[in-house]
């Protein structure tokens, strides 16, 4: 009982307060009733009042008592100069609101474990090295081949997990007209066991389903996925699913709450590393490797293991290699394998945001800085002008840190107040922020669970900031003289050399966060209104996935197709979409002379793509219904300068390896692969190749340009006609 | 001769042992009783009792309970928990092995 009916008996302090004076008065008349004097039986009890405050003091938790009392009388402090506490309070939550929105994004992007068994023994695989572009940087893809040889190697100190990056896909589940789209991953079939995962339906896969190429036709869902498409169907097991011309059969469903190892990107289907076309191609790189080393295993042998079989392996490899300087090989071969823990997994939005989130987080500190800056010089003027009532207390026996603790809890009050709406701030700004990160049709989706993490971290906070803004002007209304205070002659100086110190810091703070918000609002600017080089006016981009791979006249009569639709002007092919991230390169020697250290990008587009694009002829002709690659090529303005010297190129060569191309026109620049990437020397090739013989030379897939169309009413058009899935940009 | 109302920190024990003999007693009765066995040598100081009941009633050994007197006056009627048994007995152990060896000394000089 004791603990507990201490801190009840703080609820009813008064209650306490008028028992035992009732049993102290009590006492006296027992006395007076014994015959005693009633003034010799008062003095012979001593001070009432003393003794009724040490028994409170027995019989409830003192500090929790003082601590209501001041609670009570911060908040009438606080209602008094209302509006004043509404602007501290306001000012507060939007910086706490901030600050633990940065932190869930921080935290659910780079910091928070993977929900599978011993995070922390999990380890990503990358190479630090001079890639063919010839820019250093890290790369964490790797050839299936590769990735056996060095699984081999380390069996028994630690097993390779090879993840594909999560690909958003065309699949169906019925026929060619219900395509959509989904997020795939190709997973080695050991890594369910490995991460300690569990079906919460049908099973999962098993080193069986990942032996042969090809031959494991099987997908497992991911629990959000099965929820979300499927509505947790029970039956879906067993159920088709064809992506390209492969068929596959749901065997299972994953349990929640792992979502694969891409924080960012939810997964829906996994798919064993088999089954994807690269498993035995040692030349394409298409997955990353996550290595879980065994207990007590050390980091560096295992590296160094892994460093040598794959630099062996690259070396195998580029003896294959033709028409690359060997200065580019030589650069290419001196790279370092690096293992670095990966508990959070991987992903390109770690890598991507990694910078812009540290960013972020700095600017809201400041913010948050500012705004604990701002009520401290609110607190310091509200506790002069209580100079005198805080003398007073002195004077009649307040202890310095009673007077602290009276000064805190009104700024705790302050700091819990903000930390409420800031925690409803952030609750609906996080996944605004995160809806944004992609396009619209396509969010980026990231897990912000509001756990014991994010609630820590706010308590921390507010803690923080309460100390921060509430301390000093505490020990400052604490430390004051009596006798000159209750006389009116505070030192009217030091208070305001303190403020004035204040006001700097935010001025000086509010410039910095100023400049570089300033710097992303340019930086943004510039990107979104950076010239395309080619108009998006009333243009639609179809991405059309066959069955089976098609030869270029397939498309041509596609084209032809959606040239006859009502509302169609143009229609053109391309291998792939500019600024669709993807790219296609190669190093080119010039009249025969040996290839420079410079790649080149490269596109196929039909005749008329230019046209339709609106990309600007600057000399020279478009392609003909006759040209074909290798032969013919069409180039921008920094291929004529990077490669020709700014010579006018009409009529001069370059090859590809062995293809030869001769120019026959030159286009002005447009953005190649992403909008921020500089502008890349690039070279338009016919869509007609005869070099690859009707296969497909990248990809699977064919864009038709048409323009001039009605985008929203054409989608469902091209769709019905090209049976193939329409996405309108 | 010492001081009538230096208890020595025996308060405690006092108390226990008393509220064990006389179930039910008010303050009053608890340091008249003190003060009555003793033939008058010892005196609890009146205001302090309070605390030190409140102490005790706290801790457990010892429990209240407000009755209303024939007067109509309200009192506050105390008596021994089982705790307050045990601790009776520790104390009282302990007072005898304290006593005993001042007791050693003061024979030896």
């Amino acid at each position: 009982m004791s603990l507990w009916s201490r801190i009840a008996n703080v609820l009813r302090g008064d209650r306490l307060s008028c028992e035992i004076d009732e049993e102290i008065e009590s006492h006296i008349e027992e006395a007076i009733e014994q015959g005693r004097d009633p003034a010799e039986a008062r003095r012979a009890f001593g001070s009432a009042l003393r003794h009724r405050e040490e028994s409170r003091d027995v019989r409830m938790v003192a500090w929790l008592d003082s601590l209501r009392a001041d609670a009570i009388f911060g908040w009438r402090q606080l209602a008094k100069n209302r509006a004043t506490s509404a602007a501290a309070i306001l000012s507060l939550a939007l910086a706490i609101g901030a600050c633990t929105s940065a932190f869930r994004l921080i935290d659910a992007l780079l910091l928070r474990p993977l929900p599978v068994a011993d995070p922390q023994q999990l380890y990503a695989l990358s190479r630090q090295m001079t890639g063919f572009d010839g820019k250093p940087g890290t790369y964490d893809s790797w050839a299936y081949p590769a990735f056996r040889q060095m699984r081999a190697a380390v069996k028994g100190q630690a097993e390779l997990l090879a993840i594909s990056y999560a690909q958003r896909v065309d699949l169906t589940y019925q026929s060619d007209r219900d395509m959509e789209k989904a997020y795939v991953q190709y997973v080695s079939g050991w890594m369910f066991g490995s991460f300690g995962l569990r079906p919460s339906l049908g099973r999962l896969f098993t080193e069986n389903d990942d032996l042969k190429p090809g031959a494991h036709p099987y997908a497992v869902l991911s629990h959000d996925y099965w929820r979300r498409r499927f509505a947790q169907d029970p039956k879906v097991v067993g159920r088709p699913l064809r992506i390209g011309d492969s068929l596959f059969e749901i065997v299972g469903v994953v349990a929640e709450p792992f979502t694969g190892t891409e924080p960012g990107t939810v997964t829906d289907i996994f798919l064993p590393a088999m089954m994807h076309s690269g498993a035995v191609r040692n030349d394409q790189t298409w997955h990353r490797i996550l290595a879980r080393l065994k207990p007590g295993a050390a980091v560096e042998p295992i590296r160094a293991r892994l460093d040598a079989i794959s630099r062996a392996f690259e070396r195998e490899r580029v003896k294959g290699f033709m028409g690359i300087s060997k200065e580019s090989i030589d650069n290419f071969l001196a790279q370092t394998l690096l293992l670095e823990p990966a508990a959070a997994g991987a992903s390109g939005m770690q890598k991507n945001y990694r910078v812009a989130l540290a960013a972020m987080g700095v600017l809201v500190a400041l913010v948050l800085l500012i705004a604990c800056a701002n009520v401290a010089n609110l607190m310091t003027a509200q506790a002069a002008a209580r100079a005198r009532e805080m003398a007073l207390r002195v004077a009649i026996g307040a202890g310095r840190w009673r007077l602290v603790q009276l000064v805190l809890v009104e700024s705790a009050w302050l700091a819990f107040l903000a930390a409420a709406m800031g925690g409803l701030f952030a609750w609906w700004s996080a996944p605004f922020v995160v809806a944004r990160i992609n396009p619209p049709d396509n969010p980026a989706r990231l897990f912000l669970p509001a756990d014991w993490r994010v609630l820590g971290f706010g308590l921390a906070l507010t803690m923080a900031v309460m100390l921060l803004f509430g301390l000093t002007p505490a020990l400052r209304a604490s430390a004051v003289k009596p006798a000159r205070a209750l006389k009116g002659g505070e030192d009217p100086h030091s208070r305001r050399r303190m403020m004035h110190a204040l006001i700097a810091a935010q001025v000086a703070f509010c410039f910095l966060v100023l400049f570089v918000a300033g710097l992303f609002v340019t930086t943004f600017d510039r990107l979104s209104n950076r010239p395309t080089g080619f108009s998006a006016e009333r243009l639609l981009t179809l991405d059309a996935v066959p069955q089976s791979p098609q030869p270029p006249v397939f498309w041509d009569q596609v084209a032809e197709h959606l040239r006859s639709l009502p509302g169609v002007e143009k229609v053109a092919l391309a291998g792939s979409p500019l600024l669709g991230g993807r790219a296609w390169n190669s190093f080119v020697s010039i009249n025969g002379a040996p290839p420079g250290p410079v790649l080149a990008y490269f596109l196929n587009v039909s005749p008329g793509w230019i046209d339709v694009m609106k990309i600007p002829f600057i000399d020279g002709r478009d392609f003909r219904e006759s040209d074909t690659a290798p032969g013919v090529a069409i180039v921008n303005e920094t291929f004529v300068k990077q490669f020709f010297g700014g010579a006018n190129p009409i009529g001069q060569s370059f090859a590809r390896g062995r293809s030869a191309y001769q120019v026959v026109g030159v286009v002005r620049d447009a953005p190649y692969r992403s909008m921020r990437d500089p502008i890349l020397p690039v070279a338009y090739v016919p869509f007609h190749s005869v070099e690859c013989q009707g296969r497909i030379p990248i990809g699977a897939g064919r864009d038709i340009r048409g323009a001039h169309g009605q985008p929203q009413s054409d989608g469902a058009g091209f769709h019905a006609a090209s049976g193939s899935a329409a996405r309108p940009v | 001769m010492p001081k009538p109302d230096s208890l020595q920190g025996s308060l405690d024990l006092l108390v226990l042992k008393i509220l064990s003999r006389r179930p039910r007693l008010h303050g009053y009765g608890i340091m008249s009783a003190i003060q009555d066995m003793s033939g008058d040598v010892l005196r609890a100081e009146e205001g302090s009792l309070y605390p030190a009941l409140h102490r005790m009633e706290e801790a457990g050994w010892i429990r209240a309970e407000w009755i209303t007197k024939d007067t109509g006056r309200r009192a506050r009627m105390y008596e021994l928990t089982p705790a307050g048994r045990k601790q009776l007995a520790a104390e009282e152990s302990r007072w005898q092995a304290v006593t005993s060896a001042v007791n050693l000394i003061l024979r030896m000089v």
